[in-house]
């Protein structure tokens, strides 16, 4: 398994306040089902939409392959000096 | 709860109104506008109805008015726009007042016009003189000229000698043409003549104005030399037939010398007196340009308030009409106000009467928008109007809109630029929005600029998610994805690929969005993002749906439809959730159980490591094929597992036959229930019925109501066998109709990446001073082609997917739209659609 516990936790708990925590102190009026609603459903799909990101990459099953310049590249400037 | 969720609860309302507050009371009302009249003599036909006067005299004004304004338009005098508040309308008194200032208007400017008309007909006449005799003066010297006498000697010959010199007197006549006209006019003449006359013609080389129509036309000035009265008649007679003007032209020099003395002080007078006429019009005009708009405001009020009382009933006694009207029940204490003020205002003594009224008639849909949520609901009622109290997706569409539209335009740069145009006109909004632009594209664009700035900022979010800016990617977190191949390898192969399966890959994925990796790896990038897009776009489409079941449980509960929640909405929801909720599992399973060995055990053989790896992760697409047709994977790898998780097989079975057994349920379900209910009642007794039923003749507007228990059980059959077949069928056109989101993605970022590689890169990559201005070119092209096609163009293809994902698979779950529309009687839409109209 390759999750770590961070990224989900961040993620989770950042839309978890917009979606949760937020509509509670939606602004009283007419409009405050409207926002609630808007509030609910935008943490409610970006969050979906980021963890199957994540969970895509969490396994892979084939890797990236890539031109070696490309690969000299990465090496360079991604810090990992080629042996 | 809030209004857009649902439509408005409306009541019908009688409304009692003495004759004279009726139009003060009704003036109140349309500047409130919550109130929507009903016809109350549709028999009656337009010309029979009481104030039909009243509506013919407004009729006249806005006449006037339209025709005051094209005079004030052809001066191109700014007419000056009401600032703020509209003026209200009028007492009738008034109205007297109106029409005697537009009729005084209207008679001064004819009067005006037509003098100007005959001054200019007289001036264009004089200047047309005036060049005849300039023109001709160059022809008659030429026949003075003493050389030509000999030409004419010898032209002529005896004949012409002998004759002598009187009947050698030459005849002419001089008149202006148009020029276009001239070739054919000068044809005609040497047919219809034989060549026995003598044309001679000259441009006029400036334009004259024709007066009758204001335009400028090019002339020609000629003149025509003859002998004899019978070719003079029929000289004159083509002429006229061409309609060129004729001007009497002495044949003295001397004269002709007077008379165009004569013809220049004239044409000094002239100019005088029509610049003075000019003037008094164009203060005429100024000063009316100050009030007409007002003036149209009010007209226009007055002719819909005589309108909306043609619609009320009189009373026996005369003294009072009668109207119904929809209200919404909420603003019943703002319109009886309004109700007060009119009565006050008209002096009147008795107030208004509002009665609410029983009805078994379907009342209007209303659902109360601002600007920000009015455009989305466009959207829905774009499809159909929501029936009366049914649940409105408008709320609901605000994000999955914007959302779904996202997906499939995912790419930070170009969502950036949508989310910057929407920002522009929502901030602009005001000077914008008085402006008045009328572009049909540009009011789409401003109509929909909160949907606009929505899709930018969502396409920003998936952008980032897909990692793909302009198909390039942004490495924010550090990539999860290193080279250990040493230099050697790196050097002989052309393409390696990296291992998952080692520390090539860190073993914990990039935290937010896809590797900026993959943006690289241009041999295999397609094949990784279509298994992800595919998978995220069924997961969302299934999620979608469901989201639409779930709104017709709102539905069942507030109609109060116990039977359609068990016969429909639980075989439904079971339905889509054992089938294909269960597919979307199958694809979270497969994400979380088969991938790279656990650390430190790289490339083992060991049998349980390789179950779990990606050599034995099994298709999702054939598994749940499989699942249907109840069969076992027959290309089974040898080590591997045939199955995802213990007891998949027997669940998926249980999980088929339960889906399927809902759809009897669904079909038969409600037709049964239906028939047990009629034959309860028909065992009570049919007294009760045959009552309600004769009451219902009786009564005539209560018969509707009780259509409900007569229906034919056949059609009821029909009705839900259609509505299942659509549903099962449905299901399973409508999530693949969700691939969708994953073609138009692909589709998306290949462009942009095609656009970049064939343009920007050649750009980029050329080298020297010269390659700048390569550069500065190629970028031009690069931004065109950004904007006009992958922003525009595949917005534009985006949106509509969009649009058809929200009505058709998302809507036809819970959306019935078989309402119409609450149209209030309204000062601000009649003027809008008057104001409109006109331009």
């Amino acid at each position: 398994m390759g999750a770590s516990v961070v990224p989900i936790a961040v993620f989770t708990i950042l839309w978890g306040i917009v979606g949760i925590v937020c509509p509670f102190f939606a602004p009283k009026g007419p409009n405050r089902g409207i926002i609630q609603v808007v509030l609910m459903l935008t943490a409610a799909t970006c969050w979906l939409f980021w963890l199957c990101a994540y969970m895509a990459q969490m396994n892979p099953l084939i890797g990236p392959r890539l031109d070696n310049e490309t690969l000299i590249w990465i090496s360079h400037t991604w810090g990992n000096r080629i042996k | 709860m809030g209004s857009l969720f649902r439509s408005e609860e409306m009541t019908l309302c009688q409304l009692f109104l003495q004759s004279e507050a009726a139009y003060a009371c009704v003036s109140e009302l349309g500047e409130l506008g919550l109130v929507q009249f009903r016809d109350l003599n549709p028999d009656v036909n337009a010309f029979q109805r009481k104030f039909v006067n009243e509506v013919r005299r407004c009729d006249e004004m806005e006449r006037k008015l339209r025709y005051l304004e094209k005079e004030i338009r052809r001066d191109g005098i700014p007419m000056l726009e009401i600032p703020g508040e509209c003026p209200e309308a009028p007492q009738p008194r008034e109205m007297i007042d109106l029409e005697a200032t537009f009729e005084k208007l209207e008679n001064e400017l004819r009067e005006v016009n037509q003098n100007a008309e005959a001054l200019k007909r007289n001036y264009l006449e004089l200047t047309e003189l005036k060049h005849i005799l300039r023109k001709t003066q160059v022809f008659f010297d030429e026949m003075a000229d003493p050389s030509r006498e000999e030409e004419q000697v010898t032209l002529l010959g005896e004949e012409g000698l002998m004759a002598g010199g009187q009947a050698l007197k030459l005849g002419f006549v001089a008149g202006v043409i148009l020029r276009e006209r001239i070739p054919a006019f000068e044809r005609m003449l040497w047919r219809a003549c034989r060549g026995n006359v003598f044309l001679r013609q000259a441009e006029i080389d400036t334009p004259l104005e024709d007066p009758s129509s204001s335009d400028q036309v090019y002339k020609s000035v000629f003149i025509i030399f003859f002998q004899g009265d019978q070719l003079k008649t029929r000289v004159k007679k083509i002429c006229e037939g061409f309609r060129a003007t004729l001007y009497p032209c002495p044949e003295a020099p001397a004269d002709r010398r007077e008379m165009a003395m004569g013809v220049m002080t004239r044409i000094e007078d002239l100019n005088t007196v029509l610049g003075q006429t000019q003037d008094h019009r164009h203060r005429v005009l100024v000063a009316a340009a100050k009030n007409i708009k007002n003036w149209f405001v009010k007209v226009r009020k007055i002719k819909a308030i005589y309108h909306t009382l043609n619609l009320f009933n009189l009373d026996v006694t005369q003294k009072c009409l009668i109207a119904e009207c929809w209200v919404p029940a909420l603003d019943m204490e703002t319109i009886q106000l309004a109700l007060r003020r009119g009565t006050e205002r008209s002096g009147s003594s008795v107030p208004p009467i509002l009665n609410r009224m029983e009805t078994a008639e379907d009342p209007p849909s209303y659902n109360r928008t601002n600007k920000f949520t009015s455009a989305f609901q466009n959207l829905i009622y774009a499809y159909g109007v929501a029936t009366y109290r049914e649940v409105n997706p408008a709320p609901y569409t605000i994000i999955t809109f914007p959302f779904l539209f996202a997906v499939m335009f995912g790419d930070l740069g170009h969502g950036a630029l949508m989310a910057l145009f929407g920002f522009w006109m929502c901030y602009k909004e005001k000077p914008l929005q008085a402006k008045k632009i009328d572009s049909e594209i540009w009011s789409i664009f401003f109509g929909g600029r909160y949907i606009i700035l929505l899709m930018g900022l969502f396409s920003m979010y998936t952008g980032l998610i897909y990692n793909d800016i302009f198909s390039k990617s942004l490495n924010i977190f550090g990539s999860s994805w290193r080279n250990n191949y040493n230099e050697s390898t790196l050097t002989s192969n052309k393409l390696l690929q990296l291992n998952p399966d080692s520390w090539d890959y860190l073993q914990s994925p990039y935290p937010f969005g896809i590797d900026p990796v993959w943006q690289l790896a241009e041999a295999n990038k397609i094949i990784f993002m279509n298994a992800f897009k595919m998978k995220i776009s069924i997961i969302i489409g299934v999620f979608h749906m469901l989201f639409g079941v779930c709104l017709s449980l709102w539905n069942h509960v507030y109609f109060k439809r116990r039977i359609s929640i068990y016969v429909e909405f639980i075989p439904q929801i079971m339905f889509l959730t054992l089938l294909f909720f269960y597919m979307v599992l199958l694809m979270f399973i497969k994400w979380t159980s088969y991938g790279p060995s656990p650390a430190l055990n790289f490339n083992t053989s060991l049998p349980e490591v390789v179950r779990s790896s990606g050599y034995c992760a099994p298709s999702i697409l054939i598994t749940f094929i499989n699942m249907m047709l109840f069969k076992h994977d027959e290309n089974a790898r040898e080590v591997c597992d045939e199955v995802m998780f213990a007891g998949q097989m027997t669940i998926q079975k249980m999980f088929v036959i339960i889906a399927l057994l809902c759809v009897p349920v669904m079909l038969f379900g409600k037709p049964y229930f239906i028939m047990k209910d009629q034959k309860q009642r028909a065992r009570q007794g049919h007294q009760p019925v045959d009552g309600a039923a004769e009451n219902g003749s009786a009564g005539g507007a209560v018969a509707p109501a009780h259509g409900h228990q007569d229906e034919e059980i056949t059609e009821v059959f029909i009705h839900q066998g259609i509505h299942t077949i659509e549903y099962v069928l449905g299901s399973v056109s409508h999530t693949a109709s969700y691939l969708r989101l994953w073609a138009l993605s692909l589709a998306h970022a290949q462009l942009a990446e095609v656009a970049w590689n064939m343009l920007l890169r050649k750009g980029l990559q050329s080298p020297g001073y010269e390659g700048g201005i390569m550069l500065y070119v190629v970028f031009a092209g690069w931004a065109a082609i950004s904007v006009s096609i992958l922003v525009l163009m595949e917005g534009l293809s985006a949106f509509l997917h969009t649009l058809r994902l929200h009505w058709v698979e998302f809507q036809s779950k819970f959306y019935a739209g078989e309402g119409y529309l609450f149209q209030p009687f309204s000062f601000e839409i009649i003027l809008d659609s008057a104001g409109q109209g006109e331009e």
